[in-house]
């Protein structure tokens, strides 16, 4: 039985939460098919980086470096990816589903001749995985084979692994990479930055929808509420598609997938594209002027009432709670 | 310049989609068919680009069973040029339909092909990297701007946490994103010139490509269902209660 292999995702010397939860359900992978969990870090230079990654129980973790892996590129991280699970004859290869693991593990998977699943949320003993279709309407059990299989796995769907008792060795390695196959450059990123909890990560997420009605109203209407409760903050498609916030903040079928203990949807319909992206909250909160809404569907606790009275009437209920 | 751009036909995303009992798929007989919308994008985006330039030629291409005709028809009336429809009743997986564009590329030439980045039905959100990796070509997926200078790309994508931006010299494979543009309507004089147009119908065997199946669904299920809940009277009442009994606030 082949190992396992986990692509460990990272940004700015850090591993967003998202790549823990790659290696916990990697860790899963490995007990239940009888073999080892190995983590790759890709990069220029990437020895500390780890380091960190040796703290979570693996078996091993590869620091694969070179020159042309400094910025993240798909063909030269699948190129060096796919050499290195051929090197040490990996069997599973995952990453967790996030914008670079879905733009990456694929090309893996065709330069491997692999088959792959995207987005699982279940790993069962027999190595078949369960991934949502039809914008999570339907729960597809799926069945690879060959030598190697591919998959990503929905952040939302497996706790981030926790520390381990002791570390993991840690092995550097030059990346097998031919430079001048290599066709496409990096020109920049241009981030997002806020002081808020990350949309992915925090516990309480609340969204915004078209009923905001502008951007200028999720600025002063709604983002007092998220910061009196410390949430991050998210969004409809409709709002993203009208300018009212950037795209990094869509939850949705083809957005970001969130599960945190709250969701408080506020002025979202809640269209089954907009679910798709949030129905695994623990629990959901709606806050909308149409009592026929489809979000009340699936909310926990529902609001009949206009936001733009409702959520600053809500911010001021939770200022004074949090000052008594 | 030549474009082509493959899309898949999948039901309308407004359907209720019914999970059928058997575990065998979904129900069929109310859904409305459509071009995937990430794939309209597409179409979108290569009329766009042929326009700016004012030369090229947009094809289409489509895997599927000969009534996805009617697809390839809608493409062809916003205004793309010829279409080819692979007919194939098999089922495939991402691998294969990858390999299958690939032989048509090959024999095709274009400098640049442009799909959705995942089809609404499936969500796999794969064919159009694996494709670039077949080819040895440049990808950029989840694109939200795309500018063509020559033989230079310059490709905007939505990533998380911001937008990241990436070149390269065509052909290259690019996936469409929310926002990347809005499709027009076929017009009328189109979808009467769209008649014309032409659709050629090719079975897969005669590609000669390996189309066995790596992955396979053995049976799809609904989801558990969320518990109902509950409406509340009033701003006071839905804090107290998310405060005092959900211990979240």
């Amino acid at each position: 039985m082949g190992d396992v292999l986990v692509f460990a995702e990272h940004q700015h010397e850090h591993f967003p939460k998202s790549t823990l939860v790659a290696i916990n359900a990697g860790l899963e992978m490995a007990r239940k098919r009888g073999a080892q969990c190995v983590v790759a870090v890709l990069g220029e230079k990437v020895e500390a980086l780890a380091q960190t990654a040796a703290k979570y129980g693996a078996a091993k973790v590869i620091a694969l470096e070179h020159p042309g892996l400094k910025n993240y590129l798909a063909d030269a991280h699948a190129q060096a990816l796919a050499n290195l699970v051929k090197s040490i004859g990996a069997e599973y290869v995952m990453a967790t589903a996030t914008a670079r693991g879905k733009d990456l593990m694929p090309r893996l998977a065709a330069r491997l001749e692999a088959p792959m699943a995207s987005d699982i949320i279940t790993i069962n003993d027999d190595g078949t995985v369960i991934r949502p279709m039809y914008a999570g309407n339907g729960m597809a059990l799926v069945e690879m084979d060959g030598p190697v299989k591919v998959i990503t796995v929905r952040s939302t769907a497996f706790d981030a692994a926790p520390e381990a008792s002791s570390p993991s060795p840690v092995e550097k390695q030059a990346a097998n990479l031919d430079q001048g196959s290599l066709k496409m450059e990096f020109v920049n990123f241009n981030e997002i930055k806020s002081d808020r909890p990350q949309l992915t990560e925090a516990h309480i997420v609340i969204s915004g929808g078209r009923g905001l009605k502008s951007g200028e109203n999720f600025k002063t209407v709604l983002e007092p509420l998220v910061d009196v409760v410390g949430a991050a903050m998210g969004a409809s498609r409709a709002a993203v598609d009208a300018g009212f916030v950037p795209n990094d903040l869509q939850v949705g079928q083809t957005g970001k997938v969130v599960a945190p203990d709250l969701y408080i949807a506020v002025g979202i319909s809640g269209a089954i594209q907009h679910l798709a992206g949030m129905k695994d909250s623990k629990v959901i909160v709606a806050i909308n002027k149409d009592e026929d809404a489809p979000i009340f569907s699936v909310a926990d606790y529902g609001l009949v009432a206009d936001l733009f009275k409702a959520v600053p009437e809500m911010a001021e209920e939770v200022r004074k709670l949090k000052q008594s | 310049m030549k474009i082509l751009v493959p899309l898949k036909r999948v039901p309308d995303p407004a359907t209720t989609i019914r999970i059928l009992p058997d575990g065998t798929g979904i129900a069929t007989d109310n859904v409305k068919w459509v071009i995937n919308p990430f794939d309209e994008i597409a179409i979108e985006e290569a009329l766009r680009i042929k326009e700016r330039l004012k030369t090229g030629e947009v094809v289409l291409l489509t895997i599927g069973q000969s009534n996805w005709q009617e697809q390839l028809r809608t493409g062809l009336a916003m205004g793309a040029d010829r279409a080819k429809l692979i007919v194939s009743d098999k089922p495939l997986d991402t691998l294969a339909i990858a390999r299958v564009i690939a032989e048509v590329v090959a024999e095709e030439q274009p400098k640049l092909v442009i799909l959705g980045k995942q089809a609404i039905d499936d969500d796999s959100n794969q064919v159009g990297q694996m494709l670039a990796e077949i080819m040895g070509w440049p990808q950029a997926t989840f694109a939200s701007k795309v500018d063509i200078e020559g033989e230079r790309c310059t490709v905007v994508r939505e990533v998380d946490g911001g937008l990241e931006t990436v070149a390269f010299a065509l052909p290259a494979v690019i996936t469409t994103d929310l926002r990347l543009n809005e499709p027009r309507y076929a017009s009328l004089p189109g979808i009467m010139k769209a008649r014309k147009k032409e659709l050629k119908e090719i079975p897969i065997d005669s590609l000669g490509v390996d189309l066995t199946p790596k992955l396979k669904i053995k049976e799809l299920k609904a989801p558990p269902k969320r518990q109902a809940g509950r409406k509340v009277g009033s701003v006071e009442e839905l804090v107290k209660l998310l405060h005092e009994e959900a211990k979240l606030i």
